[in-house]
């Protein structure tokens, strides 16, 4: 049995429901001396959650936790990582780590979790309410997205007054990764955000307009044409992740503007970076989505022995993995890590 | 009136699709002017509409022997990352590579036929566990890694050949657009002047009566499949000259979107009745649709509501028409 | 057994001996048949009699335990239907086995169609629709069969006479030897029957002869040639609508009445 002392989400009523689902579970599951910790991801198709998984199962292997994963079927899925939920609360895990697909619609699963005793941390996305998570690790999407609206508007130097812009989103869920990342851009090129909770609402002039691309190549590819033909001189395109943005960039090839347009993008994907080294993606930010994993674990392993909770990081209500922006055109004196330097901390 | 109107239809029911595309094309030229009802954007459509449109044609074909075909974004996606593997990682031909991907998509759909006419499942429940399999296979295969475009580029141009494109009238059409336009055109010819493709109706309409008459509906069955899945690895090599890389990730919502155009083409569910003709319609309705709204800056919420919307609009007037 | 025989010539089709038997119920015991060209035979019996069964036999649906079946005098086994068409029995079933979405034409040459001459048939496989249009238009007016003037509408729009009438030109248009029909008029009005019973006169007089199976016994006495009446698994009577009355039919059938007896 692991030790419930002394911190602010495990109390008397929690110790002794506890008791009671230990008397509930089978003796064998309560004796057990290896504690459970369960990783819920959005998709295992996306190389993100994948890499994220692989970093997971190497630190719970380092610190002799069992780990059991589970995905979404798909991008949204969300009824399944409510099962996984329960599952994981059936079997006595000690803690979850959940990417959650539907950042509100999760939470009721959450409480329970966190009512049967389950150290819940939130993940890569933070929920709807914040702290309906005990804690979360994630990228600050905001400010990764505030680093390239930056460089683009560095970039473009006296052209960004007059610049013209399309925003290729995710998809029309609006889910918090997505309006950070969107607002945050804007923010950074300088553009005023109006209600930074929702995309669109902006009314500056350089902005061609939005369209949303599943994150995915096909989408982003159908995104760019369709923006390209409201307005043919687009010339800076924000996109949510790189496979949109590798997706925006074969638009722009068909139609020969590849070299007029400044592509920027967020995620740190090894494909992504070798997109920037080949000019296909002006700067990316980039995320640590291993990171993200390991310290959710290594915070699962010291909460079930010290009841010690993960500290959120300085003046933030998470704990912040950090962005770095990958390019090997600096400007506007932004700190940037080279293209050949990202390619050895990338993932995928 | 009315009667005339529903005999017309009857008679012709590929024909409601067609008025729908027309009154939507109609719509968004007023709404939208030149930006939308020029020559560039309506090929442009026609490429966006290009995947889809493939898929579509194998899924017609297994929906008119009142089957359906889940699967068919799987077989795809796993066809395509064969394909780039072979040639880019394994240093494959690329013809060989893209011969290959053909065949496994043959063996995907052929996995499928099988199953439904062996062990008599339906094919929903069929083609909804083979999708979760070769997802999986995808997965695996691929190692959850992106083949990037300029790596196909260099290694095996062949597999981006479907997306070169030419000039023609102003317009630009890829040789993934035509190969879709010739598929289709065969698909028609089969179904409508081949007796096999009159078997598939009566397979699908009728199975009893088709057998007592000597058709060997398992083999058609078979063969629908079988079909299909070469059609959907075609597809493949089409994602790839659109995307321009190998993405596992590709093609997620593609077995739904099939399946939404062939709906929305008048082909019915329950099998039987039907033609690719109103698939391709169908496709392009959802294009034009999504485009046009697009262009004229409707927030993307809608799109996905207009969609729907004419899903019901289609099975409705379906129904009203099969009225006899 | 009463009435007289047809004629000189051999039974088309005929059987001696048949017995089937599904688990402890024995269907057929010891059933005799046959049928002479140029005759529609009637086949009558109870619910339970066994003459479902037997048709089933004739038309290669079931195999027999027990007996033999003969066809134009060689002895035949038939597997399955497929092969009964093949040697030349085909059967009208109850439910018609159309495919109503297609067209007549298409309903009509259906597993048996026709394809173009030269490069266009062979190496294309296309079909001659018009070819198979026009035989479909030629064949359907020899039969009488004018009230569907257009070939190309789809068989579910036809009336339920029309459609039987289909359903025996399907049978009759490709040269078979026997015609089984089961039921054919059951779900008629009364003047469509009329015309059903006109297509089967049609049909006998170009040298088809027709098994027919039925519940409507005025309709049989109408135009049956001769009645083979079906009891307990076995044939226990033909009778001939002229000497017997349908009363009589009835109660031979029933058990009411011994075969050799008359009122």
């Amino acid at each position: 049995m692991r030790a419930n002392e002394g911190t602010s989400s495990v109390t008397g009523p929690h110790a002794s429901r506890r008791a009671a689902l230990c008397a509930l579970v089978l003796i064998a599951a309560c004796a057990r001396s290896e504690t459970t910790v369960g990783l819920i991801t959005k998709s295992n198709t996306n190389p993100f959650f994948v890499k994220m998984r692989e970093g997971a199962e190497v630190t719970a292997k380092e610190l002799g936790l069992e780990l059991r994963t589970f995905s979404g079927r798909y991008d949204g899925d969300n009824d399944t990582q409510v099962q996984a939920i329960e599952n994981l609360i059936a079997v006595g895990a000690t803690a979850i780590l959940i990417t959650a697909n539907d950042p509100q619609a999760i939470v009721p699963a959450v409480q329970r979790a966190r009512e049967a005793g389950v150290l819940v941390i939130a993940i890569d996305t933070p929920l709807d309410p914040m702290d309906a998570a005990d804690a979360t690790i994630a990228t600050d999407n905001f400010k990764a997205g505030e680093l390239i609206g930056r460089w683009a508007a560095a970039t473009l130097g006296e052209r960004t007054a007059d610049a013209r812009i399309a925003m290729l989103n995710l998809n029309p869920n609006a889910i918090t990764v997505d309006v950070a990342r969107d607002q945050g851009f804007l923010r950074g090129f300088g553009i005023e955000i109006h209600d930074p909770n929702v995309v669109g609402d902006e009314t500056d002039p350089r902005i061609v307009g939005h369209d949303v691309t599943q994150g995915a190549e096909e989408g982003g590819r159908r995104a760019m044409e369709n923006l390209l033909q409201r307005d043919p001189s687009i010339n800076v395109v924000y996109t949510v992740n790189e496979p949109s943005a590798a997706g925006a960039f074969e638009a722009l090839k068909a139609v020969g503007r590849e070299h007029a347009v400044t592509i920027v993008s967020v995620d740190g994907g090894c494909a992504g970076v070798a997109d920037v080294r080949d000019g296909v993606i002006g700067a990316t930010a980039m995320q640590f989505p291993v990171q993200m994993a390991v310290l959710g674990v290594r915070a699962a392993a010291e909460w079930s022995r010290t009841g010690a909770m993960p500290e959120p990081s300085p003046g933030l209500a998470f704990y912040d993995t950090g962005v770095e922006l990958i390019t090997d055109r600096p400007a506007g004196g932004i700190p940037v890590t080279s293209s050949t330097d990202g390619l050895t901390k990338c993932w995928g | 009136m009315l009667e005339l109107i529903h005999r017309f239809f009857h008679r012709n029911p590929t024909a409601a699709p067609g008025i729908v595309l027309l009154v939507a094309v109609a719509i968004f030229s007023a709404v939208a002017g030149d930006r939308f009802f020029q020559p560039f954007n309506l090929s442009l459509v026609l490429q966006q509409v290009t995947i889809i449109g493939l898929l579509g044609v194998a899924q017609t074909l297994i929906i008119l022997t009142a089957g359906i075909d889940l699967s068919v974004g799987a077989i795809m996606v796993l066809a395509s990352v064969v394909m780039g593997r072979l040639a880019v990682d394994f240093g494959w031909p690329p013809a060989a590579a893209v011969a290959l991907g053909l065949a496994v998509g043959a063996a995907c759909g052929t996995v499928n036929g099988v199953i439904v006419t062996r062990l008599r499942l339906p094919p929903f429940i069929v083609t909804l566990g083979t999708w979760n399999v070769f997802l999986a296979l995808n997965l695996w295969y691929s190692r959850s890694q992106t083949i990037r475009s300029q790596d196909i580029e260099s290694a095996a141009p062949l597999l981006q050949w479907t997306g070169r494109s030419m000039e023609l009238l102003g317009a630009r059409v890829t040789v993934g657009s035509l190969l879709m336009v010739l598929l289709f055109g065969v698909a028609w010819y089969a179904l409508n002047w081949s007796a096999w493709g009159k078997h598939v109706y009566a397979t699908g309409d009728n199975p009893q009566a088709a057998q007592l008459v000597g058709i060997r509906t398992n083999r058609v069955l078979l063969s629908v499949y079988a079909v299909g899945g070469v059609i959907c690895a075609v597809a493949g090599w089409a994602l790839i000259g659109r995307i321009g890389s190998v993405s596992p990730q590709a093609g997620l919502t593609a077995n739904l979107d099939s399946i939404t155009a062939v709906v929305i083409g008048g082909t019915s569910l329950f099998g039987g009745r039907g033609s690719v003709v109103g698939t391709l319609i169908g496709a392009l309705i959802v294009g034009i649709l999504r485009n046009g709204l697009a262009l004229t800056g409707v927030d993307v919420l809608w799109q996905e509501f207009a969609v729907g919307l004419l899903i019901i609009i289609a099975v409705a007037l379906d129904q009203w028409i099969r009225r006899i | 057994m009463t009435g007289n025989r047809q004629s000189a010539s051999p039974p088309m089709l005929e059987a001696h001996g048949l017995v089937k038997r599904f688990g402890r119920v024995t269907a057929l015991d010891g059933a005799d048949f046959e049928l002479y060209p140029g005759e529609v035979l009637a086949v009558i019996g109870d619910n339970g009699a066994g003459k479902s069964t037997l048709i089933k036999v004739l038309s290669g649906a079931l195999v027999p335990d027990e007996g033999e079946v003969r066809f134009g005098g060689e002895p035949v086994s038939f597997r399955s239907p497929i092969e009964a068409r093949l040697a030349g029995i085909e059967t009208v079933y109850q439910d018609l086995a159309l495919s109503p979405a297609l067209d007549i034409v298409e309903n009509l040459f259906l597993g048996r169609e026709r394809r173009a001459r030269g490069i266009l048939g062979t190496v294309f496989r296309r079909l001659d629709r018009v070819g198979m249009h026009r035989e479909a238009g030629e064949r359907m007016s020899e039969l009488g069969l004018l009230t569907v003037t257009d070939l190309s509408q789809s068989v579910e729009t036809l009336s339920g006479g029309q459609r039987q009438g289909v359903a025996v030109a399907r049978a009759a248009v490709f040269g078979s030897r026997v015609i089984i029909m089961d039921e054919p008029t059951a779900a008629l009005g009364v003047s469509e029957t009329n015309r059903v019973l006109e297509l089967i006169r049609t049909v006998r007089d170009r040298g088809t002869p027709i098994v027919l199976v039925s519940h409507n016994m005025p309709q049989v006495w109408e135009i049956a040639d001769r009645i083979h009446v079906h009891r307990l698994g076995r044939r226990v009577a033909v009778i001939r609508p002229g000497t017997h009355s349908m009363t009589d039919g009835v109660a031979i059938m029933t058990g009411a009445m011994g075969p050799g007896e008359r009122h």
